[in-house]
């Protein structure tokens, strides 16, 4: 049957074109000619177009950043680019170096990481609590979802001149502002997982009588674990969203503070050195949580292979 | 009204209700049932869809918290329900899936021995979306009996199986009941598994036991058997489906 339609279409084409390999009329211009139109849709009918991207070339995703810097380096070694307004990546290499001899990078990024760490943990220490009393206890829900849901609204960078002051400018107020982001990102996603635990499990856990505590244990907990490590991820974010700012705010010592100074003298290499720094520390952090992330959830990869 | 003989024992029945009333709102689901399933006893319970099968069952293994209703109910203490999903839970591996909530020491060994008697020794390490359909139910089933229930309430556990899976599991169930003698209420809308399986068959009608049958065949069944037919037939025709031949006769226990 459709041999027969195959070949009733082949001889309405014109001839010389039913011989023609199909990529190389791809690359033809559209016909012009009455006699082409209907070759072309009896070929089209043969193999279908593809329509998704086409095959993955080994780090292919390499190509773009490689060409940034590539543009980057050759306009400012042409004298494109002006050193006060960007150094080229050759004086950002040896700036970098440099403050890395001087001790003036580390001592600055060991600040600003134990900043972010200080306030990722009692972030997330506060956002799992908080999380676990509103979502399995009815009392809980009533008292802490509600403010919390507020606090969601208001970033948490708006805070700012209130925990200043409160808290004055010092260390305190820095962990605070970005604990405060962690943990809001941690409670929401942590509290939806909680009340979204599958009824049918539950079920099952009643079923099997299980005590309060291992019904926890078994069940709560696992089935919530893919929600916590959104939100970890989400905080970890916000973790260093808040680093950047709070280090802007009369810092003497860390990555905002030592881009923040240079700021002042014009030196573009050193901001950027920063920002390098900055990339890495966010980068390697939600690699970490991936990690983790793919350990607790083992269970999860295998279905995914 | 629904009492059925069965097997004179000295062992207590595995259920027993009084006037069990269950409502949703103003329907009554289930209108004041008077059941009572022996020890040891395997009973079918059938009936369409929206007839009560489920609300029976969840009233007897107690999951039906904060639904309206009144009657007298009594089951043993060690009841096992398994679901038609095998619902095992996706994080925990085969065999910890099976002594789930069970304490003691010999717990693991007995979830093992529970395991290779459904034919899954060897796949206590597995996880459960590593089974395949069947065996996922075949690892419920080991969960049920490492409970050593006095009641299994089983609500259409072979509905989601295909039809090879299915005649396997039956064989399975009934094997494993011969051997543990829980007494079983199989929830089902498939009449010739419950004349395979049963010795005894309710037919749910908006909420009222309408027929109880005692299935009086020699195991295993075949279902080409011109008895096995007759009891089908009448199922049939109680649950409003007529069979080819329309049987006059109507059991009316």
């Amino acid at each position: 049957m459709s041999e027969t339609l195959s070949r009733a279409r082949t001889a309405t084409a014109p001839p010389g074109t039913p011989g023609a390999p199909p990529r190389e009329r791809a690359d033809r211009p559209a016909p012009t000619g009455s006699g082409a139109a209907p070759a072309e849709s009896a070929r089209q009918g043969h193999r279908p177009r593809r329509l998704g991207p086409g095959r993955a070339v080994p780090f292919g995703r390499l190509i773009g950043p490689v060409l940034l810097v590539a543009v980057w380096w050759l306009s400012s070694a042409l004298g494109y680019l002006d050193p006060r307004i960007l150094s080229g990546p050759g004086t950002v290499l040896a700036t970098a170096s440099d403050l890395v001899s001087t001790g003036r990078l580390q001592d600055n990024a060991l600040v600003s990481l134990q900043r972010a760490a200080l306030g990722l943990l009692f972030g997330v220490l506060a956002g799992v609590l908080l999380a676990v009393v509103a979502g399995l206890s009815r009392s809980g829900e009533y008292l802490v979802d509600g403010p919390l849901q507020i606090k969601r609204a208001i970033p948490s960078l708006a805070l700012l001149p209130l925990l200043i002051l409160w808290l004055g400018i010092g260390e305190q107020m820095k962990v605070t502002v970005i604990a405060l982001g962690v943990a809001v990102n941690v409670y929401i996603n942590t509290y939806a997982a909680l009340t979204g635990i599958d009824g049918r499990h539950v079920q099952l856990a009643e079923s099997l009588r299980l005590g309060r505590w291992t019904f926890l244990r078994k069940v709560v907990a696992p089935g919530a674990l893919p929600g916590f490590f959104v939100g970890l991820r989400l905080g970890v974010t916000s973790a260093f969203l808040g680093l950047i700012v709070v280090e802007q705010v009369n810092a003497t010592s860390g990555i905002g503070y030592m881009m923040f100074q240079a700021q002042q003298y014009a030196q573009s290499d050193v901001i950027i050195v920063g920002l390098v720094a900055y990339g890495i520390f966010g980068y390697a952090s939600d690699a970490l949580v991936r990690i983790i992330e793919r350990r607790a959830l083992s269970w999860r990869h295998t279905l995914a292979r | 009204m629904a009492t059925h003989p069965g097997p004179l024992t000295a062992a207590p029945p595995a259920i027993r209700t009084s006037r069990l009333v269950r409502r949703f709102g103003e329907r009554e689901v289930l209108r004041e049932i008077d059941l009572t399933v022996g020890a040891g006893e395997f009973t079918a319970l059938l009936g369409r869809s929206g007839s009560g099968k489920s609300t029976l069952l969840r009233a007897l293994s107690g999951l039906d918290h904060g639904v309206r209703g009144s009657g007298e109910l009594a089951v043993p203490e060690r009841v096992s329900l398994s679901f038609q999903d095998s619902r095992l839970l996706p994080w925990l591996r085969v065999l910890d899936n099976v002594v789930l909530g069970l304490g003691g020491r010999r717990a693991e060994d007995r979830g093992r021995e529970a395991l290779a008697e459904v034919g899954l020794a060897g796949r206590e390490r597995s996880w459960p979306h590593e089974l395949s359909g069947g065996e996922q139910q075949r690892a419920a089933l080991a969960r049920a009996l490492v409970r050593e229930p006095e009641l299994l309430l089983a609500d259409e556990p072979f509905g989601a199986l295909d039809a090879l899976t299915r005649i396997k599991m039956h064989g399975l169930l009934r094997e494993l009941y011969e051997r543990h003698r829980p007494a079983v209420l199989l929830v089902t809308h498939d009449v010739d598994e419950a004349v395979e399986l049963a010795d005894r068959v309710l037919v749910l009608e908006e909420g009222r036991i309408a027929v109880d049958l005692a299935v009086d065949l020699p195991t295993p069944r075949s279902r080409r058997a011109p008895r096995f037919q007759e009891y089908r037939d009448r199922l049939l025709t109680a649950l409003g489906v007529h069979p080819e031949p329309v049987p006059s006769e109507k059991n009316d226990a």
